[in-house]
């Protein structure tokens, strides 16, 4: 490494540089809109200098990192959501407030840095710093001190679960690095086995323990009995960072992973990768039918929606990455709006949990419920929306690849998923309960959520900025 | 950009009605005035030709404008005869949807319409879209606003019918896009492009044994929406439960989209598939006219006994299809406007006669002749069109669909002409029941009001019209339908049933 790599690391940098410059303001100046404002400061000023990092060119920079378009475009889809969740966090605790708001920005930074430099990782070592520098944070974000029973029991769930899966992941890298000798992905590629019959036990039980360990980070059924408790406990907007940031940065990491060594090309793990998808669809749509809680209903959402984007993991090849860019985004956006509009939609200090809370969320607030229509059009996979695209590219890959048993999957676990959209969406427009009291809404949360909502719609119309983004840098 | 105009107006349109949505009346007249530029839009495009037509393989007017390159997607509209007559039978019901409900939604009056507009909206879009891509982008887009319309607006066990009717049709939605990737990709390997267009997608040449399935994709997602049995349980519901506009827009359009949908997509697509498989969507067209006939004989609520000869109606259109000869499809085509029509009005009728009494039951009813006689006098007119009385526009298409099927396939078309006897019982049965006999518990005296009679007597009209000098409608569907049948048959090995 050497200066001229500098420029290559500049979001790093100014990340790194701004969780300090937090830290320092609460130590001295502990004021809530201050470190608030410094913290949304960094994360905007990280996602426009984002270019400048890519007019420098494609470097690895030492053996462990690799900044290039890849790593450079879900870093801007990482921060941009941090950004989301960095707003939402601040009117969530304006209106709910807590004794030290303070901490949960720097929190917040530092699972972002881990989180962006995760998708730059090329080598098992920075893969799972980065990978525990994404979840530490999450425990205390998780379980951050707002009033609330069920918070601490979350984030000690997350703790303990967490903290188990990244042994297994570590024993699984020890015994591919047994085997194989190599660390990083570029040297590991030259070593996958590609017959069924050259396969050591040492990398049947490494690559298993390896996807045990991701497959947990990425919620796939069976690994995902964390994740309802989590999104039920945790404050909406962490919840709604969880599903997006952190879930985003595992699945690129792995996507480079899987790309990079071609490893779900091979037999073993591609079997056990279509297996890991198919449960993860349709139990996650099935046992979302069951759900009262609409954040348990999410929860069960987004863990069919990581089943639905191993499809375009399997399906590998630039196709493939520029599918899972595509959906990443939209699903970005959709998770974000859905819990954003989770924490808008409190009437009066109370929190939205069951469904039945948003019962005529229409009749009281009709931007904030169409918002939230379209959101869940969107998870369902409907036109207008990026949702579709999104759906739509999937379905190219798997076809381009002849994936039939997942593309099988898919049809079947979108038509239950439609089922407990819609219902969800005839309950918004239901007429209100007598009772309802005026509502103290949420305005500024409200145009959160609402310019998502114009977001989905826009690239959901005329996706082709998106998808020359795409093109030119993570696919490129 | 004239055919832009046909998709964006009522698009427009909805947006100021829910915008409108306080004030009721302001609402259901920009409906009115929406739909009826739309129209006016649609008259000049067509600018009278009759004779002039374009020849076949052009089209009438045509839009092409980029829109995702990546995938080689474009923004393809294109208009010929058949799509003008159907995009025409569209709008006007469109329109009666908007009498229908004139008085029936008190509530919410403006997003009714929004939702209403927007489904003839993408309905349009079905009929219009060249690009398959776009056609799946409407084809998904129209059921949202459907949905609504029975959700929000529907009877007693409105829930869970517009769920099932949502869940079928968008679930067998993604066989379609399966069914349509399985032909792009195999364009794309044999060519190195990406396109969606149907034009170009009509000259692949596939294998034999992706095109079934890929012709099987299309055939179910079609299949349902029109629906066949036995993949229609849907409908009986969808149908009973919508309000009466979405209901006349059900029947009268969206079945229509499945059919147009064999027509110009699934057979000129996959022509030699689409031969091979004929014999078996024949024998489910048989199927459904008989079961749907039986089925309604079965029935005491009027809107299910209605939607029962749906299936009835749509399966002569089915069998017309795939007997694919000039005639049939002339047939196929005219039995779906006429279906169309009638249907539509039946469901108004039926419609009128819930908001007077409150009931759908049959068993309740009776007598009507006597309290209303002006709205029985519409009942019978319609309910014997639609049995195929001659002189009438459905049975200009019955007629057709058995005379051109009947040369390559008797048997299927003996069958299906039983199926006309079974039309006659139940639509006996209608008349008697509700008509004639004892007054029963549900009555009435307010017969109908000059706006729904002159709603009724336009449709009586069409009917006639198209009964009686059916010529107009053949011209203008003939270069496009001589256009599929000659693309069809080069792309089939075996030559389709030529046309006797």
């Amino acid at each position: 490494m050497n200066a001229a790599d500098l420029p290559l690391l500049l979001p790093w940098l100014i990340l790194g540089g701004g969780a300090l410059a937090v830290m320092g303001l609460i130590a001295f100046a502990r004021r809530h809109e201050l470190v608030a404002g410094a913290t949304l400061a960094t994360l905007a000023l990280a996602l426009v200098l984002l270019p400048a990092a890519t007019g420098a060119g494609t470097a690895m920079v030492t053996p462990l990192l690799r900044v290039d378009g890849f790593a450079l475009f879900f870093t801007g889809l990482i921060l941009a959501s941090a950004l989301v969740t960095g707003v939402l966090a601040y009117l969530e605790l304006r209106r709910r407030p807590v004794q030290q708001p303070e901490e949960l920005y720097l929190l917040l930074l530092l699972s972002t840095l881990g989180g962006t430099a995760l998708t730059a990782s090329a080598h098992f070592a920075s893969f799972f710093l980065a990978l525990e520098l994404l979840s530490v944070p999450l425990f205390a974000l998780i379980a951050y001190p707002v009033p609330r029973a069920r918070a601490v029991e979350a984030g000690f769930k997350y703790l303990v679960l967490s903290g188990a899966s990244s042994a297994v992941l570590l024993f699984g890298m020890a015994l591919i690095y047994a085997e194989s000798g190599a660390l990083g992905f570029a040297d590991l590629a030259l070593q996958v086995p590609r017959e069924s019959g050259g396969i050591g036990l040492y990398w049947v039980a490494g690559m298993a323990m390896i996807l045990a360990g991701v497959g947990f980070k990425l919620s796939l059924v069976p690994f995902h009995l964390w994740t309802p408790d989590i999104y039920q406990g945790a404050p909406p907007p962490v919840a709604g960072f969880v599903a997006t940031v952190s879930k985003g940065a595992v699945f690129a990491v792995l996507l480079r992973y899987g790309v990079d060594t071609g490893v779900f090309q091979a037999p073993g793990p591609a079997a056990v990768a279509v297996l890991l998808a198919v449960a993860s669809m349709l139990a996650g749509n099935l046992l979302a039918l069951l759900q009262e809680n609409v954040r348990r209903l999410l929860a069960y959402s987004s863990i069919a929606h990581l089943g639905y984007l191993l499809v375009a993991l399997l399906a590998g090849g630039s196709l493939g990455v520029e599918a899972a860019a595509y959906y990443l985004a939209a699903y970005f956006v959709t998770m974000l709006g859905a819990f954003g509009t989770v924490s808008a939609a409190g009437l009066d200090g109370r929190e939205v949990q069951d469904q039945t809370d948003l019962r005529g969320l229409f009749w009281r607030r009709p931007g904030l419920a169409v918002s939230f229509t379209l959101m869940l059009l969107s998870l369902a996979g409907i036109p207008l929306t990026m949702g579709f695209v999104g759906k739509f590219y999937l379905f190219v890959a798997g076809v381009g690849d002849m994936l039939w048993t997942l593309l099988g999957a898919l049809v079947v676990g979108s038509a239950i998923g439609l089922f407990y959209y819609l219902r969800l969406v005839g309950l918004l427009f239901q007429p209100p309960e007598e009772t309802a009291p005026p509502p103290r809404s949420d305005r500024a949360g409200g145009a959160v959520v609402a310019l998502l909502a114009v977001l989905l719609v826009l690239l959901g119309l005329y996706p082709t900025p998106l998808i020359d983004l795409i093109g030119v840098s993570a696919a490129g | 950009m004239m055919l832009a105009a046909l998709i964006g107006l009522p698009l427009l349109g909805g947006l100021l009605t829910w915008w409108l949505d306080r004030a009721a009346t302001a609402a259901r007249w920009v409906a009115v005035g929406t739909l009826v530029l739309t129209l006016a839009v649609l008259a000049a495009v067509w600018g009278g030709r009759t004779t002039a037509f374009p020849p076949p393989g052009t089209w009438l007017a045509e839009v092409y404008w980029s829109w995702i390159p990546r995938f080689g997607i474009h923004f393809h509209l294109a208009m010929d005869g058949v799509s003008l007559v159907l995009v025409a039978l569209t709008l006007v019901l469109g329109l009666v949807g908007v009498a229908a409900s004139w008085t029936e939604i008190r509530e919410r009056v403006g997003f009714f319409h929004f939702h209403l507009l927007w489904s003839v909206a993408g309905v349009v879009g079905v009929f219009l879209a060249l690009d398959l891509f776009l056609f799946f982008f409407f084809w998904e887009v129209m059921l949202v606003p459907m949905y609504f319309l029975i959700a929000l607006w529907g009877h007693e066990q409105r829930g869970p019918a517009a769920m099932k009717f949502f869940i079928f049709t968008q679930g067998t939605g993604l066989l379609l896009l399966i069914g349509i990737l399985v032909l792009v990709l195999l364009h794309h390997g044999g060519t190195g492009t990406w396109t969606f267009d149907y034009l170009d997608l009509r000259d692949t040449p596939i294998q034999s044994r992706y095109a079934f399935w890929g012709m099987l994709g299309l055939f179910l997602a079609f299949a349902v929406k029109m629906p066949v049995v036995p993949v229609h349980t849907w409908l009986p519901d969808a149908h009973t439960q919508a309000p009466t506009a979405g209901s006349v827009l059900l029947a009268g359009i969206l079945l229509k989209t499945g059919a147009y949908g064999l027509l110009r997509f699934a057979i000129p697509l996959f022509p030699e598939a689409s031969l091979a498989f004929a014999p078996v969507a024949l024998g489910l067209g048989v199927a459904s006219i008989l079961y749907g006939a039986v089925q309604a004989f079965a029935q005491d609520d009027f809107k299910r006994l209605v939607a029962y000869s749906s299936i009835s109606h749509l399966g002569f259109v089915l069998v017309g299809l795939y007997a694919w000869n000039a005639w049939a499809l002339q047939g196929a085509l005219m039995q779906m406007v006429a279906h169309g029509l009638s249907t539509g009005a039946l469901f108004m009728l039926a419609g009128l006669l819930q908001e007077r009494l409150h009931t759908r039951s049959m068993a309740r009813m009776g007598g009507l002749w006597g309290s209303v006689p002006r709205l029985s006098a519409f009942v019978l007119f319609f309910v014997v069109a639609s049995l195929g009385l001659p002189g009438l526009a459905n049975f200009v298409g019955e007629f057709l669909v058995l005379l051109g099927a009947f040369p390559d396939h008797p048997v299927f078309t003996v069958l299906a002409a039983v199926g006309l006897v079974g039309s006659l019982l139940y639509t006996l049965l209608l008349v008697q029941k509700s008509l004639h006999g004892p007054v029963g518990p549900a009555r009435t005296t307010a017969d109908l009001s000059l706006r729904e009679t002159g709603t009724l007597a336009v449709m009586v009209a069409g009917l006639v019209w198209l009964g009686l000098a059916p010529q107009p409608l053949f011209d203008v569907a003939e270069p496009a339908l001589s256009s599929l049948l000659r693309w069809a048959d080069q792309g089939a090995s075996l030559t389709l049933g030529a046309a006797p």
